[in-house]
């Protein structure tokens, strides 16, 4: 009998980048209790299962459960089939990712369970035989721990958190059934945003923008060091969003986003205390700004003083180079 | 059109978190409180539906301190109706024990629309809403950007990674507010007059059991200060040095 279950996430019937991420956690767990990790993938009739690697993320077996519904999310049928596979499975944990699907779904899942669920975790323990979980409230201005006194534990991690660490499975690929239910709520459409745009919880670098940037019309500056970058999304500060210039999607800190990206990069941002928030878990962090007495100097890893417009460009440049070279 | 508005009182957004006596919470001494950010987005939300409904009954409904009564007449200055309050010294971590609260209370109530923000910006527990939706047998959306209702039927827009899901649905139903959905209103000084006269009903709130519990509440690891690198275009070279060399980020 497996100890954790996995539950995975796919797009277009690809398996997303936090489904390992959601595997590496489950995996965690298992070993602290002595036991083994199923992963569950709940898609389309196409999806690819053996595509997302998870035994080499650290599942023993993955589980297939397709429907004709479940190529977009389905969440009264995701729901129903989750909860029918833990009924069956007996764990003692079930992992999901804190992603707008998870986020979604977990609770769900955990009011038909009848079970309580710990959202945004960025780590995870086992004492005395119950879960303990942390995890980051005010925005991150305070961690909480939390300890979960219910079999089984939800745990829905923050993407981002929990890397896969070189503990190979067999991830055995075996079909499950569906149980898709009365759908209450039907994903009609999803219109998807230009093409090949990240999301900014989820990049691994992100460039930000704020009022020094003046104008919407100076975004571009910011665009193109992204695309310099590489796998680089765009965020804003608050101020910029509540004055129409940039969408709510990208926008960083309390009201917005919290990311933990490997490099965040901040311009023409001073630093308010619900944007520090929102980004100061990344890895490095580079402020440029033309005030050297603007608060985000002081959580800045690498700062420069001056105007972004002169000093965007080169950077863009500079980066540039380094990565065609 | 009768419309159920949860909401929470929060510690101010710019509030400087310290850590209470007990070393679980944190120490509300001169914290100001405010109505949660996202809920504003729901009481607004439900305004403009009864308006243009035509009529109909908002009822808020909060689950907190005493306190929490003052949260609930802000909402009614905004044009909100009446008030609840499911009474509760302390709010427990446990977002299910919450939900089933808030679920005992809207079972019977009649109630066409249900409506809480995304999540609380406090403990960021984002789980009520979709959980009181479950426990009442009632359809869901969550984060809820965009919508339409027209004849018993509803289509939200939500933001999810890299696109939106529009999503269909009938009445009664349960959304959460995401901000961009509307720009809530300020209480007119006519309002605030107004609401003091609106009627707020108390009443203990029924958890049941409480099986998650916070154990510990800590103040993240200070960033090690940083260094200027330089100042204009000149420190670029720099920058881009220390990011490829000392910090291996490029």
């Amino acid at each position: 009998m497996a100890t954790v279950l996995a539950v995975t996430e796919q797009r277009d019937g690809a398996l997303r980048k936090v489904s390992r991420e959601a595997v590496a956690a489950a995996r965690q767990l298992a070993d602290a209790l002595g036991g083994t990790v199923d992963a569950l993938v709940v898609g389309g009739p196409g999806v690819d299962a053996a595509g997302g690697k998870l035994g080499e993320a650290g599942a023993d077996r993955v589980l297939v459960a397709t429907h004709d519904t479940f190529g977009r999310y389905a969440p009264d049928g995701y729901a129903g089939t989750i909860a029918a596979q833990v009924k069956a499975g007996g764990y003692a944990a079930v992992v999901l990712a804190g992603t707008a699907t998870g986020r979604d779904l977990a609770p769900r899942l955990a009011a038909r369970l009848d079970v309580p669920l710990a959202v945004d975790v960025t780590s995870l323990e086992i004492a005395g035989g119950k879960v303990r979980a942390s995890r980051p409230v005010y925005a991150g201005r305070a961690i909480q721990q939390v300890e979960l006194d219910a079999t089984p534990a939800i745990l829905a991690i923050r993407p981002n958190t929990f890397a896969p660490a070189g503990s190979a499975r067999a991830g055995t690929v075996s079909a499950i059934d569906a149980v898709p239910g009365t759908a209450r709520v039907v994903v009609r459409e999803v219109k998807a945003a230009e093409r090949g745009a990240l999301d900014v919880a989820e990049a691994p670098i992100v460039v930000s923008g704020g009022r020094g940037l003046k104008g919407p019309e100076h975004f571009h500056l910011l665009e193109d060091l992204a695309r310099a970058l590489g796998s680089a999304a765009v965020g804003a500060s608050r101020a910029v969003v509540d004055a129409g210039w940039r969408p709510h999607a990208e926008q960083v800190g309390q009201t917005g986003k919290t990311v933990s990206p490997q490099l965040y990069i901040a311009v023409g941002i001073s630093g308010a205390i619900q944007h520090l928030a929102g980004m100061r878990t990344a890895k490095v962090i580079v402020a440029i700004n033309k005030d050297k007495d603007a608060p985000i100097f002081k959580v800045a890893d690498y700062g420069i003083v001056g105007d972004a417009f002169e000093i965007v460009p080169k950077l863009t440049e500079a980066i540039a180079k380094v990565r065609a070279g | 059109m009768k419309i159920a508005v949860c909401i929470k009182r929060v510690p101010d957004t710019e509030t400087r978190v310290k850590v209470g006596a007990g070393g679980v919470a944190i120490d509300e001494a001169g914290v100001k409180f405010i109505v949660n950010p996202y809920d504003e987005f729901a009481v607004e939300e439900a305004l403009q539906r009864r308006e243009k409904a035509g009529g109909g009954e908002v009822v808020v409904v909060s689950l907190g301190p005493d306190a929490a009564q003052e949260t609930i007449r802000t909402a009614l200055a905004m044009g909100a109706d009446r008030g609840i309050l499911l009474k509760a010294d302390a709010i427990p971590a446990d977002g299910l024990a919450v939900a089933k609260a808030i679920a005992a209370e809207l079972k019977d109530g009649g109630y066409d629309l249900i409506l809480l923000g995304k999540m609380a910006v406090d403990d960021s527990n984002h789980q009520v809403g979709p959980m009181v939706a479950e426990l009442l047998g009632l359809p869901c959306v969550t984060t809820v950007a965009k919508l339409e209702l027209e004849g018993g039927k509803g289509v939200a827009e939500r933001e999810i990674e890299g696109g939106v899901e529009v999503v269909e649905f009938a009445l009664p139903a349960v959304l959460t507010c995401e901000k961009g959905l509307n720009t809530p209103r300020y209480p007119a000084l006519k309002g605030i007059m107004a609401a003091k006269k609106k009627p707020i009903e108390v009443k203990p709130a029924a958890f049941g059991a409480v099986r998650l519990t916070a154990t510990a509440l800590t103040l993240p690891a200070e960033r090690a200060a940083g260094r200027i690198v330089g100042e204009g275009p000149e420190a670029v070279p720099e920058l881009v040095r220390l990011l490829q060399h000392e910090a291996k980020v490029l």
